[in-house]
Parts: C-alpha cells; sequence; structure tokens
C-alpha cells in the first residue's frame, strides 16, 4: 500500500508540470500524433518539427509572444487520445491541438475539444465525417479526406483513360466507403467497375486476390485499403507483374514516405492523390529542404506534415489579426473562417463554414528508376483536382452547423 | 503458471482485518486525491475502469486457475452495449451501465460453456479464438461504426438526479462501482462458493470425487467474470465517452494480463495496483513518443526480474499477510 502511495505521489509530481496563466499573447499547442505505430513516419516527430517551423517562421516570437508546444503519442488509442487532451487542457492550458492521424481518435478527441471549447485543426485523420454529420464550431479539417481521395483519383484516372476499374478492398468500414464512393465517381464520370474482392485487414498474403483481379482484366486495379495493407498489396502485384503486363495500380491513400521505403522500382507507375508535394513549386522546395534538415533520416514532409505547419501557420496569423490570445476556441476558428488562407505549402485557400479546408488536390503517378533525378524525386503530376471540386460541396455536405 | 505463482493463499478469515483495513486507506486515499487535483481525476477515473477490469480477471486466473485470453470480448461487448444503449436508445447512465453488463453476462454464458470444457492451454486458445470472434463481428457491424467507434457518448444525470458532466459527481459515481465490485468480488473470493472454486484450482479430480459439479463451479465464476469485466466496459465508455475497437482487440485481452502480473496474480489488490501502473505508463509515457513501447518493456522485464509474484504478491510475501 505504501508503494502505492508512493507511485500515486510519483506520478503526481510528473503531471503537475507549471501551469501557464491565462494571459495574452501566451499559447500552448498540443501535437496529438501517432509516434510509434504505422502512421509515425507519416506525421509523428515530423509534425512536431512542422509546427515549430510554423512558429518560427510567424515571426511571433520576436514580437514578445510565448509560444510552447506539447506533444504525446496517442498510440492510436482513442482513451489515450482523448484523455491526453483532456489533461492538456485542464492542466497544461493548452489552446490548440494539431495532427491527431487515425481517424478513430481524431473522431474521439472531437468531443473534448467542443467541450472545453479549445482550437482543433486536424491534419492526417481520413475520415470526412470530421465536417461531416460529426462537426463542431472547433474543427478545422486541413489536409485531406476520404471524399478527396475517392472522388480525386477517380475521377482524374477515368479521365486519363482508366475507365475500367477491379477494387481490391480492405474488409472494414474505412476501405468499404473508399470503395462506395470511387465506384460511384468512377461510374458518374462514364468508367466500369468489373468487380472488387475484400481482403480481412492485415493481410500479408494477396496473392489469390491479386490473381483475381489479373483475371478480370480491368484497366486499374483499385486499392481501397490503407497503410501495411497498401504497402503489401503494392509489393506482391509487383512479383506477379500485374503493373508489367499493362495493368495500372491506383493506391486510394499513400504518402511519399510509403513511396520511400517501397522503392521506385516497385511503386512505377502508380497513380494516387495527394494535396501536397514537395517538389511542387519554389515555396514548397525552400520548406522541405529546411524540413529534412532538421529530421533525423532527412526525410522529406508528407502532406500530413505540411498540412500540421500551414495550419499552425494560419492558427498563428489568426491570433495575431486579433492582437492576442483570447483563449476561446470558437472565436479563433471563426476568426480563421473569416481570413483567406495563404501560404507558401498549400497556397491560396479558405476554410469553409463546416470547417473543411479548401485547396487543389493532385492527381499523380511514381516516376520509373530512371527518371529519377535526384533523392526523393518521386512523383509526375497527371492532373490538378481545382479546390472546388475536390472536397464535398457544401450544400452536400452533413454538418449541423448549416442547418441554422 | 499458476501454480508456481500463487503462493498466498489466504486461510478463512485469518487475513481479514489486514485486508479490510488496506481497503479502508485505499478507498480513503481514492475519494481524497480525487478532489485534490494532485493526480488529475480522469486518469484515476480511467484507472479505476481497468483496475476493476483487471479485479474481474484476477477472479479467473487467480482463484480458478483458469487463464482466459479473450476477456478484451466483455470490456468491448459492454463498452458498445452501453455506448449504443445510451447514445442511440438514450437510455439513463444507470441503465445502459446494467445493460452493459448483462450483455457481457450473456456473452459470458455462451462462450463459457463452450470454453470450461478444456483446462490450461487450450481453455486460454478457445477464449482468444472467440475473442477474435467477436473483434471481427464488432469491427464489421454497423451500429459499432468500425474503426470509427462510437463516439461522443452523452453521461446523462445517474438516477436523474446526479449529474455526470461534472467531473468530480462522475469520480465519486465511478469511485463507489468500484469500491462496490470490489467488496464484491472480495465476498465472493471468501464464501463458501470461493472455496470450492479454490478447491477445484489446487486439485479438480479431488474436487469432483467429493461430489462438487466442478463445471457448473467454472461456468459460473467465468459469467460472474465476464459480467464484472462487462462492469468496467460500461463504465469506461461512460468515462471516456467513447466506445472503441481497441477495447475489443487481442492486445487489450494481453494487456490485463500484464496488468494482474505486474500486480500479482491471486492477490486481491495486485490487479487494482497493477493497472494504475500499466495505466500511467500509457498516459505519462505518452510524451516520451516513440519510446514509449520500449520502456514499457523494460518495466516489464524490471517487475518479472525483480519481484516474480506482481508487486503486490511480494510485499504481502515480505510481510506475511494475505493482501
Amino acid at each position: 500500500m505504501k508503494l502505492m502511495v508512493s507511485a500515486l505521489a510519483l506520478t503526481a509530481a510528473l503531471v503537475s508540470g507549471a501551469p501557464a496563466l491565462a494571459q495574452d499573447k501566451i499559447v500552448k499547442l498540443g501535437i496529438l500524433d501517432d509516434m510509434s505505430g504505422l502512421y509515425a513516419d507519416v506525421g509523428g516527430a515530423g509534425s512536431v518539427i512542422a509546427a515549430q517551423m510554423a512558429i518560427e517562421d510567424s515571426g511571433l516570437v520576436a514580437k514578445g509572444w510565448k509560444i510552447d508546444i506539447v506533444s504525446a503519442d496517442h498510440q492510436n488509442k482513442p482513451d489515450v487520445g482523448v484523455n491526453v487532451a483532456r489533461q492538456w487542457i485542464d492542466q497544461e492550458k493548452v489552446d490548440g491541438l494539431f495532427g491527431v492521424l487515425s481517424s478513430g481518435v481524431a473522431l474521439a478527441v472531437t468531443g473534448v475539444a467542443k467541450e472545453k471549447n479549445v482550437v482543433y485543426m486536424n491534419s492526417g485523420a481520413a475520415a470526412s465525417d470530421l465536417t461531416g454529420s460529426a462537426c463542431t464550431p472547433n474543427i478545422v479539417h486541413w489536409t485531406y479526406d476520404t471524399y478527396l481521395l475517392a472522388n480525386g483519383t477517380g475521377k482524374a484516372v477515368v479521365k486519363a483513360g482508366g475507365d475500367s476499374w477491379y477494387f481490391l478492398t480492405a474488409d472494414y468500414a474505412f476501405g468499404q466507403a473508399l470503395e462506395r464512393d470511387t465506384s460511384a465517381v468512377v461510374t458518374a464520370n462514364g468508367g466500369k467497375v468489373i468487380g472488387a474482392v475484400r481482403h480481412p485487414l492485415n493481410s500479408s498474403d494477396f496473392s489469390s486476390f491479386l490473381l483475381q483481379a489479373q483475371a478480370s482484366k480491368a484497366k486499374i486495379i483499385g486499392l481501397a485499403n490503407a497503410g501495411g495493407d497498401t504497402t503489401n498489396a503494392i509489393k506482391q502485384a509487383n512479383e506477379f507483374g500485374i503493373t508489367a503486363g499493362g495493368q495500372k495500380l491506383a493506391a486510394l491513400l499513400l504518402f511519399l514516405t510509403d513511396v520511400h521505403s517501397l522503392g521506385l522500382k516497385m511503386t512505377a507507375g502508380l497513380q494516387f492523390t495527394e494535396t501536397f508535394y514537395w517538389d511542387m513549386n519554389e515555396g514548397t522546395r525552400a520548406f522541405s529542404a529546411k524540413f529534412s534538415e532538421r529530421m533525423r533520416n532527412k526525410q522529406k514532409p508528407t502532406m500530413v506534415q505540411a498540412g500540421v505547419y500551414a495550419s499552425v501557420n494560419h492558427y498563428l496569423k489568426a491570433l495575431d489579426a486579433m492582437g492576442g490570445n483570447v483563449h476561446d476556441g470558437v472565436k479563433i476558428v471563426d476568426k480563421m473562417k473569416a481570413m483567406p488562407t495563404e501560404d507558401a505549402l498549400f497556397g491560396k485557400g479558405t476554410i469553409r463554414a463546416d470547417g473543411r479546408k479548401i485547396h487543389p488536390g493532385y492527381l499523380f503517378e511514381v516516376k520509373k528508376p530512371e527518371e529519377s533525378k535526384y533523392p526523393w524525386d518521386y512523383y509526375k503530376l497527371i492532373a490538378t483536382i481545382p479546390a472546388e471540386e475536390a472536397f464535398t460541396p457544401i450544400e452536400k455536405s452533413a454538418c449541423p452547423l448549416l442547418k441554422k | 503458471m499458476t501454480g508456481a505463482a500463487i503462493t498466498t493463499i489466504p486461510a478463512p478469515g485469518a487475513g481479514l482485518n489486514t485486508e479490510m483495513k488496506v481497503f479502508a486507506v485505499m478507498a480513503a486515499v481514492l475519494a481524497l486525491i480525487g478532489p485534490t487535483g494532485i493526480v488529475y481525476p480522469y486518469f484515476i477515473m480511467q484507472a479505476l475502469c481497468f483496475a476493476l477490469f483487471a479485479c474481474a480477471f484476477n477472479l479467473l486466473i487467480g482463484f480458478v486457475g483458469l487463464l482466459s485470453f479473450g476477456h478484451a470480448m466483455f470490456l468491448g461487448t459492454a463498452g458498445y452495449a452501453s455506448a449504443h444503449a445510451a447514445k442511440v436508445w438514450g437510455v439513463a447512465p444507470e441503465v445502459s451501465i446494467l445493460f452493459g453488463a448483462a450483455a457481457s453476462a450473456l456473452l459470458g454464458v455462451l462462450t463459457g460453456l463452450l470454453a470450461i470444457r478444456r483446462q490450461g492451454i487450450y481453455f486460454s486458445m478457445i477464449t482468444l479464438a472467440l475473442a477474435q470472434m467477436i473483434y471481427f463481428f464488432y469491427l464489421q457491424a454497423k451500429f459499432t461504426h468500425g474503426e470509427d467507434g462510437i463516439q461522443g457518448v452523452p453521461q446523462g444525470k445517474m438516477f436523474g438526479l446526479l449529474d455526470l458532466t461534472r467531473p468530480m459527481t462522475l469520480y465519486f459515481v465511478v469511485l463507489a462501482v468500484f469500491l462496490l465490485a470490489f467488496l464484491l468480488i472480495y465476498r465472493i473470493i471468501n464464501s463458501p462458493f470461493g472455496e470450492i472454486l479454490k478447491a477445484i484450482r489446487e486439485n479438480e479430480p479431488r474436487a469432483i470425487s467429493l461430489g462438487y459439479k466442478a463445471d457448473q463451479y467454472k461456468l459460473a465464476a467465468f459469467v460472474l467474470s465476464a459480467a464484472l469485466a462487462g462492469l468496467a466496459g460500461a463504465l469506461k465508455a461512460l468515462v471516456a465517452q467513447n466506445a472503441s475497437l481497441t477495447d475489443a482487440h487481442w492486445k487489450m485481452s494481453g494487456e490485463v494480463v500484464l496488468m494482474v502480473l505486474v500486480g500479482g496474480l491471486g492477490t486481491i489488490y495486485g490487479p487494482v495496483l497493477g493497472a494504475f501502473v500499466i495505466i500511467a505508463m500509457q498516459q505519462y509515457l505518452a510524451g516520451i513518443g516513440q519510446w514509449v513501447l520500449v520502456a514499457q518493456g523494460v518495466i516489464f522485464v524490471a517487475c518479472v526480474l525483480a519481484f516474480r509474484r506482481g508487486i503486490v504478491g511480494e510485499i504481502a510475501h515480505r510481510l506475511r499477510v494475505a493482501l
């Protein structure tokens, strides 16, 4: 029992950091992300660096602001995410939550952000519900969502000639939603869906599924899955010579770091949608050079990390415009919605009334190994999805905020 | 593995005083520490839910000698059932909690009937297999919303009086439920029924030869454990305001084994302390990012090497008392 008391005392000592006083010009950001699991390369430590860079670039510190960052690993567990967020807000006076990869955690944190009235800018979760049925006045959803992935990739690939599809779908809600949405987009644009095969989550053997896909003779094999499933499917498709045989793979969710770890040999010809690529223009290159210098593995930023930078950047701009930190999440989010966004990474954009950040999407194709001229030279741009078409049209948004 | 680890078998009545004293201290510490805010109340609530879960699990492994490797299915089932009842049907919190526990108890009856027919590793494997089936059912089922989980579970008013959206009210409700359930487990262990369970643990054929229907006792213990684990799950859904797949995943079944081992197998306070240690590690090590798993591993190895009976088991052994 003594041990229990001392254990409690110890934890107490760990928890009680010095709380910031509720004053003007003091800001504390919380980066809540997957730091150790399957999304750690996509967000993780890189997202913390991106947020630090956004603070430095804002120049607010020189103007007398005090801006701190705390970060934590939500371990992809919704209850850990919720507890960390709640504790940050209650005890460390965190004003804004950023990052939050993984849809389950992202949706769970929504409630805390609303209850405690802090700013919640998500960059990394795919769930379009964040600005749909689950939207709150405290959310801004930055980088991408399932609508963009389905709509962007589906439409652009059909337009580029890939008019017959066969899906390889992870058999759970996220995969099924992607397959359903993408099928609708493909047929609406004059393509046809020949068939689909469902594989269990976290499969290691895709051979029978891939052979079915190969036998379907569809021009495009759509990978409606994520993470390890996508990379495994790509590897094995390569072994079966599917891409060499003229069929193309369209991954619905793939990140730069996945391409990097698979290598160009495996991924050449793969098409997918992202909203940011480091080698787009001067601005993105300058940011990425600085970013990769600070990364331990010298990686270039993913779109999720870019989204964290841009969202922190816009948040600080809004605070600056308000002349100080009012510590009121809804007010700050309203201000952010009222201001047009502009940054070097996503260009000019807006935040809609439902919290959806609007910017263009891009359909990329992975280069062949011989086309790649320098490190991380991986993508070529196939098509641009204009900002107004990239996300759920506002009249179709299920967000309760819009029904006033 | 069970026989070697359990060394502190309280003689009936002998350790009663120490145990009750410790209980009073535990209740007092928990009741006092919450309102002060020295330790974050939500952390304690979360840890109490897991402590109850671990106690329920310990009832089975520590006192009947059955190692279930599928207890997450009870935690998860109750979480989903109560979250669904509270959110979609809009029932009062006390009803949703009881509904969750009842759902788990029912699942306990169904899975228990199958699982207790086998012993040792086969029992563990059957519970694991059943839990995996349940997990994949929840992954697919419409009402669980797959990997997004049920979010924003309303806390509401208990008995129409206690406003659970107020942190301190919620804290004392959770604490009261935990303490009552803990006393119930203590009572079960020290009842004639509990004595028979221990007899079955020590030597099942002999218990049968004495005329006890061992299977019925084992099933009863299994269902009790399932219902209590369900109570923990339902309470947790109310505290965290969400029910997610994490709770039904096999890793959770493993985590509860870890909690009980770290705290002390077959002791009544061990699971409580073990749950606090493991949950504290998950919460407070979240700040060190990618090192969290490494730290967890190191601490576990240290525990296994230094206190083989678990923390409480070791203390009880040194002091020669039952805890």
